[in-house]
């Protein structure tokens, strides 16, 4: 530590040691400040739903912002232009239904999916691992548990950015309306003692934001023809549904390289397991563990590129995790890694998907039902570490 | 370390009294010196007259020196160190241990347990008030320093800025558990972010690699 520093800290240390009532004042803030955390963590989960209408739980009660050169959001779903006009269940023909092959696990939600191009837009592919959208294309995605609970909405607007909102179905299902900018807290118990949560606009954001398009769940490997039969939650293509295949033959894809033309996008790896864990990773982890977003410091790319020639798309991301120390420690060991070697359970990264403790799970947001299912996959892959396991065949 | 813990405890609830009577010695005496007034500063213009005093260098200099300024007087307004900077016990009870100067809580010192909550006391501290439990497990103030490994070097401003306003790690993580008082930081504006980041990245870098947070005992599953 050079000489000026070191008396810099010296007359700090001087200045905190001259009086025992500063060290009260020292707690006093901290007490305030623990306070005011308290009644924010308590206060967040009172806020009830209630039969028509959603209600900002902690925050105003403001809607999603608008961009200049846009009109606001309709206040009902009915409005935005999902169904034919004076219905709330027969989808507008202009609305193309679609399923990813890898789907993002949302707490056992059913959900369903629709994409709205401008007419005689395209969707520029040319960078086939991030496609660029037309001013003005829109999603749709309905959640269930049970029945229809909410609809998110995604638009790309005038000045080329995003806006996100959701809709709330009311309780008789009749309509669903615009949830606050501040999303709204248990529409709905989707377990005993268990309440969905409506995302707010910030949460849309950190998983939208974390990568160059924030549209997920919409490219040439979740829309390839050639579909992983062992993803978790693999949903039948909807009938009439885009895929890759009929993309092209709609001319809505422009720009598509033709290495991506020649086949079928498809995750290469050595095992069935192996393929469908590099593929659930890719579709539930990728948004914010790649090598180009704001995360991209950590080192942690779970990305997959439908141009990787063979399997080096999978061997990559296999590098990233296997042996590879993780920030997050494993209670009881002083180091972790994020895969030990055939050792899920001291495995960080089974760790955080089996955990629902707010500090630890994966995903940190949009969950609160363990994954089961991919939980099971992950095991098996780990422990095979990625070879052809005798009962199944890629 | 019990007897510390129940004396800090002790002196955590009667914090608030001692606010009280802090403000009124305040007012009958006048307030006390600006911690900031007299203070040095690590980043402190040396002194030297430039050699072109209005050159586009020099300004861009004194621009980041202003905003390194204004970020440290922002991290000691608004109690930074009260939790990031260990506290150790000296002749005068609990200070700051400025050789771990905003490096939080630090890996060494291993902790029991928490005593059991009984209500209406609902949150305990340990000695260096850098761990807390409370209804949320037990939360370890993080390394603030410009650690490449352990503390905020390898994290971006707009990382930082984002990890205030959302009350996520990283922005887009785990939420950051109290006492960090979010509600209120989330108040800063960009400008004011901008600068706390910057002058956090002009202090002495520590390698402290801080605890993950622990459940609490009612956590629906962990393992």
């Amino acid at each position: 530590m050079n000489s000026s520093v070191k008396s810099v800290l010296e007359t700090r240390t001087a200045r905190f040691r001259a009086s025992k009532l500063a060290a009260r004042v020292v707690l006093a803030i901290a007490s305030v400040a623990a306070t005011v955390a308290l009644a924010n963590l308590s206060g967040a989960r009172t806020v009830r739903a209630p039969s028509d209408r959603p209600t900002a739980p902690a925050q105003p009660n403001m809607a999603p912002a608008t961009p200049a050169g846009d009109p606001p959001l309709p206040e009902r779903l009915s409005e935005t232009g999902l169904y034919v006009a004076g219905s709330t269940s027969e989808i507008a023909p202009d609305n193309l239904p679609y399923a990813p092959q890898y789907p993002l696990w949302s707490d056992g939600a059913t959900k369903r999916r629709w994409v709205s191009l401008p007419q005689g837009k395209r969707i520029d592919a040319s960078n086939p691992d991030e496609w660029q959208f037309p001013i003005g294309t829109r999603f749709w995605k309905e959640f269930s548990f049970g029945e229809r609970t909410e609809t998110r909405y995604l638009e790309r607007v005038r000045d080329g950015s995003f806006r996100y909102a959701t809709y709330v179905w009311d309780r008789a299902r009749r309509d669903a309306l615009l949830a606050p900018q501040a999303g709204v807290q248990a529409t709905r118990e989707i377990r005993p003692g268990v309440q969905h949560d409506v995302p707010s606009d910030g949460d849309c954001r950190a998983c939208h934001e974390g990568r160059r398009s924030p549209v997920l769940g919409f490219g040439a490997l979740q829309l390839s023809e050639e579909r992983d039969p062992l993803a978790p939650h693999r949903e039948p293509q909807p009938s009439g549904g885009l895929d890759l295949a009929e993309l092209l033959k709609r001319d809505l894809l422009r720009g598509l390289p033709v290495s991506v033309l020649s086949r079928a996008p498809r995750i290469n790896a050595p095992s069935a397991e192996a393929r469908a864990s590099a593929g659930y990773l890719f579709g539930n982890c990728a948004h914010c563990h790649n090598g180009s977003g704001p995360l991209a410091s950590l080192g942690l790319n779970l990305d997959q590129s439908v141009v990787e020639v063979g399997d080096r798309g999978y061997q990559q991301m296999r590098a990233n995790l296997v042996g590879r120390a993780s920030r997050f420690r494993v209670p009881g060991q002083m180091r972790s890694l994020r895969i030990q070697r055939k050792n899920p359970v001291s495995s960080a990264l089974w760790f955080r998907m089996q955990s629902r403790f707010a500090a630890a799970q994966m995903p940190p947001l949009g969950s609160k039902l363990v994954d089961t299912e991919a939980v099971r996959l992950i095991e098996r892959w780990i422990e095979s570490d990625g070879r052809p396991s005798a009962s199944l065949h890629d | 370390m019990k007897r510390n813990l129940i004396a800090t405890t002790a002196l955590f609830s009667s914090a608030l009294i001692g606010l009280a009577a802090w403000f009124s010695s305040r007012a009958a005496t006048g307030a006390p010196p600006s911690a900031n007034s007299a203070m040095p500063r690590a980043t402190a213009p040396t002194g030297s007259a430039p050699a072109v005093p209005n050159s586009p260098s020099n300004a861009a200099r004194r621009t980041r020196e202003a905003l390194v300024a204004r970020g440290e007087h922002l991290v000691l307004t608004a109690g930074c160190h009260d939790c990031h900077t260990p506290l150790k016990m000296g002749k005068n009870g609990p200070e700051p241990d400025m050789t771990r100067m905003l490096s939080g809580h630090p890996d060494k010192l291993q902790l029991p347990p928490p005593p059991a909550a009984a209500m209406p006391w609902i949150a305990s501290i340990a000695v260096t008030n850098t761990a807390w439990a409370g209804p949320w497990g037990v939360s370890f103030t993080a390394n603030l320093t410009p650690d490449e490994e352990t503390g905020l070097g390898a994290w971006t401003k707009d990382e930082f800025i984002l990890a205030i306003k959302t009350g996520r790690h990283h922005g887009r993580g785990r939420p950051i558990l109290p006492p960090m008082p979010i509600p209120a930081y989330r108040n800063f504006t960009e400008e004011e972010l901008t600068a706390i980041f910057s002058y956090l990245g002009t202090i002495p870098a520590i390698k402290n690699q801080v605890p993950d947070p622990l459940p609490p005992p009612s956590a629906p599953k962990h393992g």
